[in-house]
């Protein structure tokens, strides 16, 4: 990603964006953050928020006309928020007003004609930035005297007149202003600013000024055509164009860029206030809003922001920010030379599900930002090697000649459809597999092969391009053996990745293929509430989603959708191998879309299921119900763990060429007729950790061979340790019997020990 | 390199089966990503078997290993 990209990244998230009150106000106060600061009782923090943004806030805060209450989204639920109302509660009731220091003198002197309300805050700004300012002018009073007399005490001008003082502003006053003193006096100072009400650029006799620098075409003199006296707040903007124009003009800087936000404009922050209840604004008494009734109006304040996806994703709560925030980040992880990469979990935790993108209302993709940050470490050789290397061994072991499989139909030599269920549901639940096999032999003509292996998805997922390639690449090789058939895939996300990586195959689904046939299947009798969970790799894939909602109708099973359900849906934890990258992460995730089911889980991917039912959540998958196993209750059953998933694939292709193909079992590995046994700890560690069955039994072997191992002289445990590749695994145990052994602890570490150092 | 200390346990009450040797802690290099360190470890004085205790691994080491991969 280059700066430019990030840009464009950037753009997409409107999270930054200013609220509607801010953009649409001429000064921009943040009526947000008042209303937030006024609603948790802190009314000086709040006064603080109006004093950093108004001139002379006595007086504006007293005057403001709260222009920006129409604009308010809480106008269509309930009324705008009185933000006048509340600024002049803040002015009426603050303890506190926060000093005002003026910068260093900047040695250049200003002349402001006029003293009505665009002078004074001409005058307020260009002193606070350390300009000598000199205001000539009728009378200093004359904006209170024309305008304000109504709304402000003599008392309260005074004093903000008074901090004008301390601003190195002075008065000259009992001055006619007319084109004559203005030209004469110009020579003095270093630039001049005209106030509008005092004498309009038509009186100077000059052009019009430009609208949005208030540039003159004489040099250094700013000036504004005629106005009515409308707005209070857009006569003091007016003032404050001024103030900013001169103040770059004497550094020479450009009078125009970046100032296309100085009036009122059109914000793009998103906010949705569909669930919004509709709340009636707090009457003003004639003496203004009390404390209470102030915090109370205030209470009602939407605190506007987008956060679509952020509050719709467990993974984007989790890192604290927004897109816009993780895009920075993401820049930054990949321009580090030297030093930490911080990033590398916010990258490799995304699901890749697709959900941010549905409900951001402008297609903000994360799974687009961390596929393409994924591959780009993969690319630059920083990619945390752990972050992935357990799901790759996972998908090695589906392929390898202990589980894969690829096969015509029995007696047959050749395949017009081949059955793919994918590793993971082999891993689930492999006599699923077998039944629905077994049915879409029984029912299909033109022979149904077999093709027992991974789809390549996880390689795709962790950004490994070649890896994924190379996956295909020997994918295509199976699927041309079998002379090209229609693959009838039963995984959502085998579908994905085999419609990616295997273009010009024809996949279709299991549940296509089910519901074309459902007559042939057995009708469920038993009635039950049930939940509908979409798989995240099911969202653009429509046909599929359909598919399976009419296979569920024509099966007379009734089901309702979570709120977040089709192409909305939520992933399980899986997606993205967020189960292998971080996992507590993935934990929550589950739980979360656990919650969100109102009823007993019905899916139609494996790892849905079972992260689900990992997570607590009662869930079945589709096929528990189209071939069930005859066990009571599919929707308790326990998702099979590590070591039980990969024996699960091992044990299915054992029994096919068994019982279908009649044919011998490849031979098992020596070191799997190590018995070993596990305390109800150790079993529970070996999940925790992620360590197989087979690590224990190979570290085991290993020992016997070497004979090496260290023993407990208190316990009589001993312990040893192998690194098989890229990672050291210690068991602690006591052996029970000859070759049987009872394992305590597990552990394991990915640094090498080289060995001693004399 | 000077020799890390992260161990104050005793881990005396193991012993080397084949050496028959009670461990002492002893300095044993370590390596990670091309990342080397010399750590007191308990070894076996004779034939030099190291023990890398669970809470090592998981803890400090783990850390170490997390901070070298992210760099």
């Amino acid at each position: 990603m280059d700066q430019k990209n990030l840009r464009i990244w950037e753009a997409r998230c409107t999270q930054e964006e200013p609220p509607k009150c801010k953009a649409k106000c001429p000064l921009h106060v943040d009526g947000r953050e008042l209303c937030r600061l006024l609603a948790a009782g802190q009314v000086d923090k709040a006064w603080a928020v109006l004093c950093k943004t108004m001139p002379f806030p006595g007086i504006t805060a007293r005057i403001c006309d709260g222009i920006c209450q129409k604009d308010c989204l809480r106008e269509k639920v309930g009324g705008g928020i009185k933000v006048a109302a509340l600024e002049q509660f803040c002015a009426e009731n603050a303890k506190r007003t926060p000093p005002v220091r003026a910068l260093p003198d900047k040695g250049k002197k200003i002349a402001v004609f006029g003293a009505f309300l665009p002078g004074l805050a001409a005058a307020w700004d260009l002193g606070k930035k350390g300009f000598s300012v000199t205001v000539f002018c009728d009378n200093k009073f004359e904006a209170l005297e024309s305008q304000l007399n109504k709304t402000i005490t003599k008392n309260i001008f005074e004093k903000e007149l008074s901090q004008l003082g301390k601003m190195n502003v002075s008065f000259e006053e009992n001055c006619l202003i007319n084109a004559e003193l203005v030209f004469n006096t110009q020579k003095d100072f270093d630039a001049i600013f005209v106030d509008p009400l005092s004498c309009p650029s038509e009186q100077l006799g000059i052009a019009p000024p430009d609208a949005a620098t208030l540039q003159t075409e004489k040099e250094n003199l700013f000036a504004s055509v005629g106005l009515s006296i409308g707005s209070p707040v857009s006569l003091i903007a007016i003032g404050r164009k001024g103030a900013l124009s001169i103040e770059r003009a004497m550094q020479n800087a450009s009078l125009t860029a970046g100032r296309d936000r100085d009036n009122p404009f059109e914000t793009r922050l998103y906010t949705n206030i569909s669930n919004v209840q509709t709340v009636p604004p707090v009457e003003i008494p004639e003496n203004g809003y009390s404390q209470e009734q102030a915090k109370k109006e205030a209470g009602r304040c939407l605190l506007c922001e987008c956060m679509e996806c952020v509050n719709n994703c467990v993974y984007l709560e989790e890192f604290k920010k927004y897109p816009k925030a993780y895009a920075r980040q993401i820049y930054n992880n990949a321009s580090i030379v030297m030093g930490t990469r911080q990033a590398n979990n916010l990258i490799n935790s995304c699901m890749l599900c697709g959900l941010c993108e549905e409900v951001c209302p402008d297609n903000f993709s994360m799974k687009d930002l961390c596929l393409e940050a994924r591959q780009d470490l993969v690319e630059k050789g920083h990619m945390p090697p752990s972050a992935h290397e357990f799901a790759f061994r996972d998908m090695e072991f589906a392929d390898s000649s202990s589980c894969s499989l690829v096969k015509h139909e029995k007696g047959l030599k050749k395949s017009r459809q081949v059955f793919f269920p994918g590793c993971q549901l082999t891993a689930s639940d492999p006599g699923a597999v077998e039944r629905s096999y077994k049915h879409l032999c029984s029912t299909l003509e033109g022979g149904t092969g077999l093709m027992l292996r991974c789809c390549g998805a996880p390689a795709d997922w962790a950004g490994q391009k070649d890896m994924f390639n190379r996956k295909m690449e020997s994918l295509e090789r199976d699927w041309i053996s079998l002379g090209r058939p229609i693959i009838i895939a039963a995984c959502p996300s085998c579908i994905e990745s085999l419609r990616k990586g295997l273009p010009e195959a024809e996949i279709r689904s299991l549940w296509s293929d089910l519901a074309s046939g459902h007559k042939e299947l057995q009708q469920v009798t038993e009635a039950r509430k049930l939940s509908l969970q979409d798989p995240c790799s099911a969202r653009h894939n429509h046909e599929l989603m359909a598919d399976v909602r009419n296979l569920l109708s024509s099966m007379e099973i009734s089901f309702n959708e979570p709120e977040l359900s089709g192409a909305m849906t939520e992933c399980c934890g899986f997606g993205g191998l967020l189960a292998s990258a971080n996992e507590p992460l993935s934990v929550k995730v589950a739980e979360r879309r656990g919650e969100k089911l109102s009823d007993d889980g019905i899916t139609y991917c494996a790892m849905c299921r079972d992260l689900l039912a990992k997570a607590g959540k009662r869930c079945m998958h589709i096929l528990d119900i189209i071939f069930p196993s005859g066990i009571a209750d599919a929707a308790a059953r326990p998702a099979p763990g590590y070591s039980e998933r990969r024996e699960n694939r091992v044990r299915l292709k054992e029994n096919l060429l068994k019982e279908l193909w009649y044919e011998g079992i490849p031979p098992r590995n020596d070191y799997e007729s190590i018995l070993i046994e596990f305390t109800d700890e150790a079993h529970k560690l070996m999940e925790e950790r992620r360590i197989l069955l087979s690590d224990v039994q190979k570290t085991i072997q290993a020992a016997q061979d070497s004979g090496k191992e260290l023993e407990n002289i208190e316990t009589g445990h001993k312990l040893v340790h192998f690194r098989p590749v890229t990672v050291t695994y210690w068991v602690e145990y006591e052996k029970s019997e000859i070759n049987k052994y009872l394992v305590h602890r597990v552990w394991s570490h990915r640094m090498r020990i080289l060995g001693g150092v004399s | 390199m000077s020799t890390l200390k992260v161990l104050n346990e005793d881990f005396s009450s193991w012993k080397c089966s084949v050496c028959n040797e009670a461990l002492k802690p002893a300095p044993v290099e370590l390596e990670y990503l091309d990342s080397v360190f010399n750590v007191e470890l308990p070894s076996c004085p004779k034939c030099g078997l190291v023990l890398i205790p669970e809470d090592l691994a998981l803890g400090k080491m783990g850390e170490v290993e997390r901070l070298l991969e992210d760099k």
